[in-house]
């Protein structure tokens, strides 16, 4: 007997073997939940292996997706639902899952082997060890392997491979999602392989009919779809979002967009997906290393193009001296660091924010850069779109800031139609703008706009504009080579002055009651765990202020004023302080570093915890209220 | 790949690039020199290149502003500051990085590439074979003086084992490379070599360069007055250079020296090459250059005549090939998309590109 229960807000772990398929059934499954009108956040955390030894923890592969009748934040601290595919998978989540929640598990694979390979001396869903859960035993694998019988034409491995979709079946039952997407998915994907088809399509169906028949799964759950504002929308990931973006910029501006790349985790699939538009005008090359990468980028941005370059942090390491090039040629380029756990190789596959530091200050000399962050995965649109704003008006290489949680998380993302997107407006120099000594017109690369303080923009094929440019300091104006002591002093402070004084929105404040008792001001990826953890600190009586940087240099105007404005700034971080010291040095304010470097975002619950101790230290005598709070 | 590219006759390395309108006067030395002073030493080899490129562009007759010089750092890489075309002056080892991406996006440019020993081959090796193996369409002028110049006289990757310098008081370690022999292994499409002082063969070899499409490399073998002086004298010498230059002409027996003492060169029975008396040939298998070979294996073979003494030194063009460029191939498959697409990428392909297969609408 099957009931129904409404939920507003589920989180759902699907945790396996690298090679079970896990990233694609939480894939499918995010896609039919955002197609039920879900909020939906996203959380993909794979091993950077490609196949680790097969059971073993470190082959663990999960996909983590919260969605909800309301907006959703995070992809969720703990899971109410754990899919454990194998002994590995329950071993490494365990700890993550609440006692009373759900955990599915594949028992075929519980056998002795697999036991003894993470370390179970007995077999954990036999010991009572899991009394606390809600165990739910299914032999996926051989059940998958018994509903594609009359397959003759696969091997049991064949067959075998199908129970991530006998899973995706089961729990699009649980949780009432439709399955219509995940069948066309498959039928475009295996188009040509009709059996293999016919048996991914037959194991989907198999779970979703033994939800429906098996006593153990005797609720059903329904979560309505959220209010959100009208419009179209879709799923989207970060890195998806800005391979959009830069080619929207390019719409926009009219300029050819050219990638120059080299692979590099966790930023490669912007490359992946920009080599997939060349319909759309662009053109990608990618380069023998990464310093090669930016060398094209730069090349192209020299004959008039829109370059841009895409890595992690060990590649902007490597492009460095070219950045510092493109601050004293002062020609536009964007380059995109998705950034990962370091220092070195570090942790190729997870998040961190350990890049600010090096963005900003990670070149010889004095060459500052425009710096962006995005907040969530959409947002990873409308930065491309500012990044290039910023680098052609003022002719300089913007480091855009992202990572790994926001290039792999998804979430959905009203479409913006566009005509309605904001227009990069380019103009290239075509006439001489002074005179020689002799009082012939002349062309100075060198003489700036008096508001912006450009350089024109004078791109070869120009007649009458033919110049040299280089990395070697040079005359104001002219551009010729100088050593001059004065006119160093004086471009270096030209150079400074410029991105100093690029207009950047004011830095928008959310205290809903006005007299916030601390601000939890936050860059990046962050976004959505403060606006969670903020939420539920209000609920609990606390008074707090949320602001988030998309700016990071320069700084919005109105910064300095915000952060004087609260008795206490918190600011969270996925390293060890980084914005906290540029807030210090800049402002002089005494802010608070919250930070973790765990490679995963923040949790509610971490941030929750860091809000209630800094409004509790600015209370003198813990009031009798304090208690009931938590 | 798509479409493939029609190559019944080579295209010039010229072909899309805009020319002097009919009727204007040529252009002349003069318009290609810039107002910069030039500030290499006294004596610089570097110099007479310089004369000879500005002398020689003005014969291409195309349109100055469509001509590109990119360099890296070095002495030669501050040959862009004194052309009155575009040019930029990078950073140590990447110019043909640079080119490479103004080079794809911009087909109606010459785009030159001045380098050095120390700036292609050691800090800038990666760059330079990638470069070649794609075949970019860039002609790339390697000034060879065997030494490092701008930071005053440390040995370079083709200075000779034993070089006594600043950074190598008992002599240097390294086996040196031979850019040609590095050019060739690369698979370059276009290799020759050149020396400062003959005006007339370097002016030969860079028309031949700039006309090939695809990534041509000239070394140009280049006296450092200063840390080197005298590297290429045994070369240069009327009295010496007779029996060691060995002058590479298209279709004709390779050989060295004048009558009576002239030598050619035979394949032995192992394949390998050697320099016979022109009286002892006959009946030998003598080599005919082919510098339109498509296998490099002989280019390869003349390019180890010299052993680093100088007993033999090939000059002339090694390697002449045609084989698809990368910037054209790369332009191909964009267009290719474009018109495959059968719709122009207006608003609405954005608009349909954003919108994706999977969405949903919230009224």
């Amino acid at each position: 007997m099957t009931t129904s229960a409404r939920l507003d807000k589920v989180v759902i772990r699907f945790a396996g073997d690298s090679g079970d398929g896990m990233q694609l059934t939480g894939d499918r499954f995010t896609s039919d939940t955002a197609a039920l009108g879900n909020d939906l956040s996203t959380l993909p955390n794979f091993p950077a292996e490609i196949r680790a030894p097969q059971g073993t923890l470190p082959g663990v592969s999960s996909f983590q997706l919260h969605f909800a009748d309301h907006d959703v934040l995070t992809p969720g601290d703990a899971p109410d639902v754990l899919v454990a595919m194998n002994p590995a998978a329950l071993r490494a989540n365990l700890a993550d899952v609440p006692r009373g929640a759900t955990i599915i598990v594949n028992t075929d694979e519980f056998n002795r082997r697999n036991l003894a390979k993470v370390g179970y001396a007995t077999n954990p869903l036999e010991d009572g060890s899991l009394q606390s859960w809600q165990v739910r035993p299914v032999a996926l694998t051989s059940i998958t392997v018994e509903a594609l019988a009359e397959f003759d034409g696969l091997t049991r491995k064949e067959k075998e491979r199908a129970k991530n979709m006998f899973a995706l079946g089961l729990l699009s039952w649980m949780f009432s999602r439709p399955t219509a997407g995940t069948e066309a998915f498959l039928k475009t994907k295996f188009a040509d392989k009709p059996e293999i088809l016919a048996a991914n399509l037959a194991a989907l169906y198999a779970g979703l009919h033994y939800g429906e028949t098996t006593e153990d799964f005797a609720v059903r759950y329904e979560i309505a779809p959220a209010a959100m504002p009208p419009g179209t929308y879709r799923n989207i990931t970060g890195n998806t979002a800005l391979a959009y973006g830069f080619v929207a910029a390019s719409h926009r501006s009219g300029l050819p967009l050219v990638l120059g790349s080299y692979p590099i985790t966790p930023a490669s699939d912007i490359l992946h997906v920009l080599s997939g538009l060349k319909r759309h005008g662009v053109t990608t090359l990618q380069a023998e290393d990464e310093i090669a990468g930016i060398g094209m980028a730069l090349g192209a941005a020299f004959g008039g193009a829109l370059g841009l370059t895409t890595t992690s942090g060990p590649g902007v390491a490597l492009k460095s001296e070219t950045i510092g090039l493109a601050v004293s040629l002062e020609l536009p380029l964007v380059i995109v660091d998705v950034q990962r756990g370091g220092p070195s190789t570090g942790l190729p596959t997870k998040t961190e924010q350990s890049d600010l530091l090096q963005a900003m200050f990670g070149r010889n000399g004095e060459s500052p850069v425009p710096i962006l962050a995005p907040q969530s995965p959409a947002d990873c649109f409308d930065i491309a779109l500012e990044a290039v704003r910023i680098a052609t008006a003022y002719r300089t290489p913007v480091l855009v800031l992202s990572d790994g949680y926001l290039a792999n998380g998804s979430e959905p993302w009203r479409v913006p139609s566009v005509a309605e997107l904001p227009t990069v407006k380019v103009e290239f120099a075509t006439q001489p703008n002074g005179e020689s000594d002799d009082g012939t017109p002349a062309f100075h690369p060198y003489l700036r706009d008096g508001e912006t303080l450009a350089r024109p923009w004078a791109v070869p094929g120009t007649p009458g504009l033919e110049h040299r440019i280089g990395g070697i300091e040079k005359a104001n104006i002219t551009g010729n080579i100088s050593y001059d002591p004065d006119n160093h002093d004086l471009m270096v402070r030209l150079r400074a002055e410029k991105i100093a004084g690029a207009v950047v929105p004011d830095l928008e404040v959310d205290d809903p009651t006005g007299d916030a008792e601390v601000l939890v001001l936050g860059w990046g990826s962050t976004y959505g765990p403060i606006a969670a953890a903020a939420r539920e600190a209000r609920s609990l009586g606390m008074r707090v202020a949320r602001g988030h940087l998309r700016h990071l240099n320069p700084f919005p105007g109105n910064l300095g004023e915000v952060l004087r404005a609260y008795p206490k700034v918190l600011v969270p971080e996925m390293n060890t302080g980084q914005l906290a010291l540029l807030l210090r040095a800049a402002y002089l304010v005494d802010v608070q570093s919250v930070s973790q470097v765990r490679g995963m975002p923040f949790t509610t619950g971490e941030l929750v915890a860091a809000i209630t101790a800094a409004v509790d230290a600015g209370r003198p005598v813990a009031p009798a209220t304090a208690g009931g709070r938590r | 790949m798509s479409t493939p590219i029609d190559l019944g006759m080579p295209r010039s390395g010229l072909a899309d690039i805009p020319t002097l309108a009919e009727g204007r006067a040529p252009q002349t030395k003069k318009e290609f020199t810039s107002d910069q002073e030039v500030r290499w030493c006294p004596g610089c080899g570097d110099y007479a290149v310089l004369a000879a490129v500005q002398g020689f562009l003005p014969d291409l007759g195309l349109r100055r502003e469509n001509i590109v010089f990119v360099s890296g750092i070095g002495c030669s890489s501050r040959f862009p500051y004194y052309l009155d075309t575009y040019g930029m002056h990078s950073i140590h080892g990447r110019a043909p990085s640079i080119a490479t991406g103004l080079a794809t996006s911009r087909p109606d440019l010459s785009v030159w590439v001045v380098t050095g020993d120390g700036d292609a081959l050691s800090i800038g090796g990666n760059h330079l074979i990638h470069a070649l193996r794609r075949n970019v369409n860039i002609t790339i002028l390697l000034f060879n003086n065997k030494i490092y110049g701008l930071t005053k006289g440390q040995y370079s990757p083709t200075s000779e084992p034993g070089t006594v310098t600043k950074s190598t008081p008992m002599g240097s370690l390294d086996t040196p490379f031979n850019p040609v022999s590095l050019a060739l292994g690369a698979e370059a499409t276009f290799v020759a070599r050149t020396m400062d002082s003959d005006r007339a063969h370097l002016t030969g070899v860079l028309r031949q360069a700039a006309e090939h499409r695809g990534a041509a490399l000239v070394e140009i073998y280049q006296n450092c007055p200063i840390f080197n002086d005298g590297a290429f004298q045994l070369i240069k010498d009327r009295d010496s250079q007779a029996a060691r230059l060995v002058k590479l002409v298209d279709g004709e027996p390779v050989s060295a020296g004048t009558d009576p003492d002239r030598r050619v060169l035979v394949r032995e029975p192992n394949g390998s090459v050697t320099f016979v008396p022109e009286a002892e040939a006959a009946g030998r298998p003598v080599v005919v250059h082919h510098a339109g070979d498509p296998d490099p294996t002989a280019a390869f073979a003349l390019s180890r005549l010299d052993d680093g003494t100088m007993a033999h030194v090939p000059m002339g063009v090694f390697r002449n090939v045609t084989r698809p460029t990368y910037d054209d191939l790369v332009r191909e498959q964009v267009a290719t998309a474009v018109q495959g697409a059968g719709r122009p990428a207006d608003d609405a392909a954005l608009d349909s590109l954003l919108r994706g297969q999977d969405t949903w609408t919230v009224s």
